[in-house]
């Protein structure tokens, strides 16, 4: 199946590479999909007081989709609300990239992903409050 | 000499033709056009005599004892849709029990599956981490019903050799027919029907340098005389075995890729088990965590197959950082059903890994700059990834992948 310029861009050039502290409570980490599947993503966000993402990252074990779609959720949740990023749904991913079906489980991982970080994220608040 | 993109490293898909195959095939597009099956013209002699050229040096090759024992057929899948179906039914007085392995081409496993729905019982052999089936399997599971013995020649993902000598010689001794698909070894390790004891054997020409949609089975006549039903309907060609007007341009290409290969094939595989053997060790000079799938030792792989995992590493997300080099991968990913390849779970390869496996089948055209080039290719390529992957993060941080739960989906 030949990929779209977007996907090739984006795993070429992958955004936001990396991990952040997951120890640090501003941190929150999401891990999903399992190697025994072929894809697995982990995302995280740093948020700041205010409650804005100030930065993401993300390393992905899978296809160049899964690679795009995942580098691709990091460059749209910086700058975000959570509310906002929990808005981020994996049909937007796949029209930004241009997905064809087979492919879009590798969008909702992604998908998956944001979910998962941003609820690590209010767990650790809330133990902090409860703390 | 200057490299062209993009390099081709899958000829265990298919081959590109050897020039001197499609030279020998032009004339008999336009000039030499003739049905062989016309016997009151020279266009008809013409052709007929070419197709008997061709069966000769097919049968050579493989040694067989007459050139009428080559059935011409549109390739290998039909070949062993013919040998199998064809005996079954032939033989189904005498019994309904076949075995075969687990890691025949789907060509074979399917048609045993339908024969199954059909009433036959069908046992398909483990072959172990090694790919290898052992004959002592092949021997328990036969029983007084079994008629046919199904096991390839060579493996078409992670190119393992079986041993058909041996199953040959159990075959004769119990008086059960045994058919080999021969596609993915001719040419390329040693195969001569007569030596093997084989009764059956499936032939595609484009795995040979030859041109696709055609093929042959090997069909022995004499020790014993082989009997088909056929599955298609028609004129009777083939002595009525497979009826359909011969694809003659194909048929003399095949040929003649059987001839040249009768010639070169001996130097052929040691210069390419050399550039494969110089690909390997490149990899695993440069990268760590890199598994071999299946035997690795001469006798018992083909000299121009590499199948590896790239642990951590996603066999379509390396496919395609390297997307300048045509190889293939049993990761899900790169099929359409999502399910790593049957022949690595066969393997008992863990899906974790079958999930990072990438084959390499170089061949006739293969050359030294483009072995290094695609070493260096993938070592940064597959450096790379693993910097994007979070398995090899955590395993470097000393994380037991299999301690997580994972949430599987
Ligand atoms: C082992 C084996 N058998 C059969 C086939 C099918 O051959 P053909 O393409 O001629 O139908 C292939 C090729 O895909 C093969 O590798
Ligand atoms: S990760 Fe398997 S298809 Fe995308």
């Amino acid at each position: 199946m030949a990929y779209s310029e977007k996907v090739i861009e984006h795993a070429e050039n992958p955004r936001n590479v990396g991990t952040l502290d997951k120890e640090d409570p501003n941190v929150g980490t999401g891990l999903v999909g399992a190697p025994a599947c072929g894809d697995v993503m982990r995302l995280q966000i740093k948020v700041s007081d205010a409650g804005v993402i100030e930065d993401a990252k993300f390393k992905t074990f899978g296809c160049g989709s899964a690679i795009a779609s995942s580098s691709l959720a990091t460059e749209w949740l910086k700058g975000r609300t959570l509310d906002e990023a929990s808005e981020i749904r994996n049909t937007d991913i796949v029209k930004e990239l241009n997905l064809p079906p087979v492919k879009i489980h590798c969008s909702v991982l992604a998908e998956d992903a944001i979910k998962s970080a941003i609820e690590d994220f209010r767990k650790k608040q809330s133990a902090k409050r409860g703390a | 000499m200057s490299l062209k993109f993009p390099i081709y490293m899958d000829n265990h898909a298919t081959t590109p033709m050897d020039p001197r195959v499609l030279e020998a095939m032009l004339p008999y597009f336009t000039e030499h056009f003739g049905n062989a099956a016309s016997r009151s013209h020279r266009f008809g002699w013409v052709a007929e005599e070419a197709v008997g050229y061709a069966r000769e040096q097919i049968a050579t090759l493989i040694g067989a004892e007459k050139p009428e024992e080559i059935i011409f057929t549109s390739g290998a899948t039909e070949s062993d849709n013919l040998a199998i179906k064809g005996v079954a039914e032939f033989y189904r007085d005498k019994g309904n029990h076949i075995i075969t392995t687990k890691i025949e081409h789907k060509a074979v496993l399917d048609t045993c599956k339908r024969l199954e729905k059909e009433g036959y019982e069908v046992t398909y052999l483990d072959v172990g981490p090694e790919g290898v089936v052992s004959v002592d399997d092949v021997r328990a599971a036969m029983t007084d019903k079994t008629i046919l013995v199904s096991v390839m020649l060579a493996n078409n993902e992670v190119g393992t050799i079986q041993p058909l000598k041996e199953i040959g010689a159990l075959c004769k001794e119990r008086g059960v027919i045994f058919h080999t698909d021969a596609v993915q070894g001719i040419g390329k390790t040693e195969f001569n029907v007569k030596e093997m004891g084989v009764d059956l054997a499936s032939l595609t020409a484009h795995k040979i340098y030859g041109p696709k949609g055609i093929g042959a089975l090997y069909v022995r006549r004499a020790r014993p005389r082989v009997r088909l039903t056929a599955q298609m309907d028609g004129g009777g060609h083939e002595r009525g075995n497979r009826s359909g007007t011969l694809n003659v341009p194909g048929i003399v290409g095949f040929g003649k890729a059987c001839e040249i290969l009768n010639k070169e094939w001996r130097e052929e595989s040691k210069r390419v088990k050399a550039l494969r053997d110089r690909l390997k060790d490149k990899l695993f000079a440069e990268l760590d965590e890199c598994h071999i799938n299946g035997a690795w030792d001469d006798a018992r792989r083909l000299p121009n197959n590499l199948n590896v995992s790239f642990s951590y590493v996603e066999g379509e997300g390396l496919m395609m950082a390297i997307k300048d080099v045509a190889v293939s991968s049993g990761s899900a990913c790169t099929s359409s059903s999502l399910e790593p390849s049957y022949v690595l779970r066969a393997l008992g390869v863990e899906e974790e890994l079958a999930h990072t496996s990438i084959r390499f089948g170089l061949g006739r055209f293969t050359t030294e700059e483009e072995v290094d080039y695609v070493a260096k290719l993938v070592v940064d390529k597959v450096k790379k990834l693993r910097d994007l992957s979070p398995l090899y993060e955590m395993a470097r941080e000393g994380v037991n992948l299999k301690d997580i739960v994972w949430a599987a989906h």
